[in-house]
């Protein structure tokens, strides 16, 4: 004991003074950071800034492009008309994906192999063939299918119509986009059932609910918060791959803007118009996103957060427009 | 508790259960009385959890019967014969049967409180405000005052077991099946589950407890049961068995352990 409290005295003994109290003195100095900006990074940022005001300046005094034309259309009834169609897509199809997502998902979990080698086939097909080549074979679908009619098998009882009146543009933008759609969200939710743990679902069973309930109130609000990231990414994808309709001339807003400058011929001035209007959409869809995100990871501290973006399915590089 | 007098609390009846080509349980016959704290030690692998398991239902028996306070578990006689119950009738049975896990399954969604309340307000349809104020009343109980709204996530191990004790106490339960429910803990956190089980057995609550924790068992159980490759190899007042016990087996495993 006496030992150890003499060699404890001998580390904090002060070396010569003069040292240690300069030291002192030093330690009520301010602390000076190392310079974070290199000089070649305030070069760049020069260059970048005189270009960005050299673009803007070349675009604005461009008169070709029709800046009063923006302005007139930006608002106009046409355009906005054809926002709302492309809302209607984006929106009506993310449902029937959303909701053929879970039902593929939950199919794919069962232990039946026909059903599951089903639902890998169906996202094989749905997620392998383009975008643009399934609307068009939907809004086509009458040159081989000129009638369609729905019936009870083995009965004579049904209901049928000509494929074109009942096949609209609308319709087979809808069934395109969203077949098509629902393949990623069935690969989404798959994976966002697995990481909830099985024993919750016993907790759940032991204070006396059905597997039902257990499976609505304990695991899948889980699910949600895993699911919720890469779907909104999804929506705001399948917001910008609902423009690939304007090849069938479906009520949306790139058709309207392309009908508009096919008259006036302000090609650029359209398609800018467009492109402020996706962008307006696609900001206010991060946004939500964001708060969304934030509601649901409200019971998760620190580095957890990071575990459920690890366990989402990796999309990058999958470019669900095309 | 003088065990013959009453019917049996718990009544296990010749249970097997096999997984693949595995026996795990090999008939196994037990009883456990109102107010009875019974303790089940024996080797990792011998069945203990398996058994509580297949007491509530979590495991499906392929033979033999569970009878608790008076019913038969996952099964009702029909004549002669025995017809699987209904899922809604199993989830009613198991909501009478507490259980604690190892792992604490707690709802990952849910705070503290939430967790508590989650079984009182889905199955018996008790007014939220009510099951709310049980669940502050058990988590106070347990020494959790101050946790009230946490999510399972921000709390410790020890802390997480002691809500999931008052989870079970919620559905004011015939009976708690622990299982196992310090073997997760960090050596600091086993005295302050172990206290709250020691609370509850002071009540009167009838508990069966698979554990590792023979000092506890010695303190606490009425009921000493030890299991071994899936049958019960001997069981007798808690005393009798750690003192005096009869089989080679048990010698050898109390050698071992204590």
């Amino acid at each position: 004991m006496l030992n150890d409290a003499g060699a404890a005295a001998a580390l904090t003994t002060p070396r010569p003074s003069g040292a240690r109290e300069q030291f002192r003195q030093l330690a009520r100095r301010p602390l000076q950071p190392r310079r974070r900006l290199h000089p070649g990074q305030w070069l760049a940022s020069v260059v970048v800034i005189g270009f960005a005001a050299w673009l803007i300046r070349t675009l604005a005094a461009n008169k070709l492009i029709g800046w009063s034309s923006v302005g007139h259309f930006l608002f106009s009834g046409a355009i906005l008309h054809g926002l709302l169609g492309t809302l209607e897509l984006t929106v009506v199809s993310m449902a029937l994906a959303i909701a053929l997502g879970f039902v593929l998902a939950a199919l794919g979990a069962c232990a039946n192999p026909v059903l599951v080698s089903f639902v890998r086939f169906y996202v094989w097909v749905f997620r392998g063939v383009p975008l643009i080549v399934q609307i068009l074979a939907w809004y086509n679908l009458a040159l081989v299918f000129p009638v369609l009619a729905l019936g009870v098998p083995f009965s004579t009882w049904h209901l049928q119509g000509p494929t074109n009146t009942l096949i609209t543009p609308f319709l087979a933008a809808i069934l395109a986009l969203g077949l098509h759609e629902a393949a990623y969200m069935a690969e989404i939710v798959r994976a966002g059932l697995v990481p909830v743990p099985h024993g919750q679902t016993e907790a759940a069973l032991s204070v006396g609910l059905t597997r039902r309930q257990a499976i609505r109130t304990v695991v899948l609000p889980q699910t949600l918060r895993v699911i919720v990231p890469p779907t909104s990414n999804q929506l705001v994808g399948l917001l910008k791959a609902s423009a690939l309709v304007s090849v069938i001339g479906g009520v949306e807003l790139l058709t309207t803007a392309q009908r508009i400058y096919s008259v006036n011929f302000q090609v650029m001035a359209l398609l800018i118009v467009a492109s402020v209007w996706y962008l307006i959409v696609v900001s206010l869809l991060t946004v939500g996103q964001h708060f969304l995100e934030r509601r649901l990871n409200r019971d998760r501290i620190g580095g957890d957060r990071s575990a459920s973006s690890e366990l989402a399915p990796d999309l990058s590089g999958i470019d669900p427009q095309l | 508790m003088n065990a013959t007098t009453a019917e049996p609390m718990v009544e296990v009846l010749d249970l097997h259960k096999s997984f693949g080509s595995t026996e795990v349980l090999k008939g196994v016959d037990l009883q456990v009385h109102a107010g009875e704290v019974m303790c089940i030690v024996g080797p990792s692998g011998s069945g203990k959890s398996t058994l509580l398991r297949t007491i509530n239902r979590l495991e499906v028996p392929d033979s033999g019967l569970v009878v608790v306070g008076g019913e038969i578990i996952g099964y009702e006689l029909h004549g002669i014969q025995l017809r699987e119950r209904r899922e809604a009738d199993v989830a009613r049975q198991r909501s009478r049967i507490g259980m604690v896990f190892q792992q604490f399954n707690l709802f990952g969604n849910r705070t503290a409180l939430e967790n508590v309340m989650l079984g009182p307000v889905r199955t018996r349809r008790a007014d939220r405000a009510t099951a709310r104020q049980e669940a502050r009343r058990l988590l106070i109980q347990v020494g959790l005052e101050h946790r009230l709204h946490a999510y399972p996530g921000s709390l410790s191990g020890g802390e997480q077991q002691r809500v999931s004790i008052a989870r079970a106490l919620a559905m004011k339960p015939d009976l708690i099946l622990f299982d196992e429910p310090t073997s997760a803990l960090d050596p600091e956190r086993v005295g302050e589950v172990l206290d709250v089980m020691r609370a509850l057995a002071a009540d009167g609550l009838t508990m069966l407890v698979v554990t590792h924790e023979l000092g506890f068992a010695r303190e606490v159980a009425d009921t000493l049961v030890f299991f071994d490759d899936g049958r019960v190899a001997e069981s007798g007042p808690c005393r009798d068995v750690l003192a005096r016990p009869r089989q080679a087996r048990t010698k050898d495993f109390l050698a071992r352990v204590l």
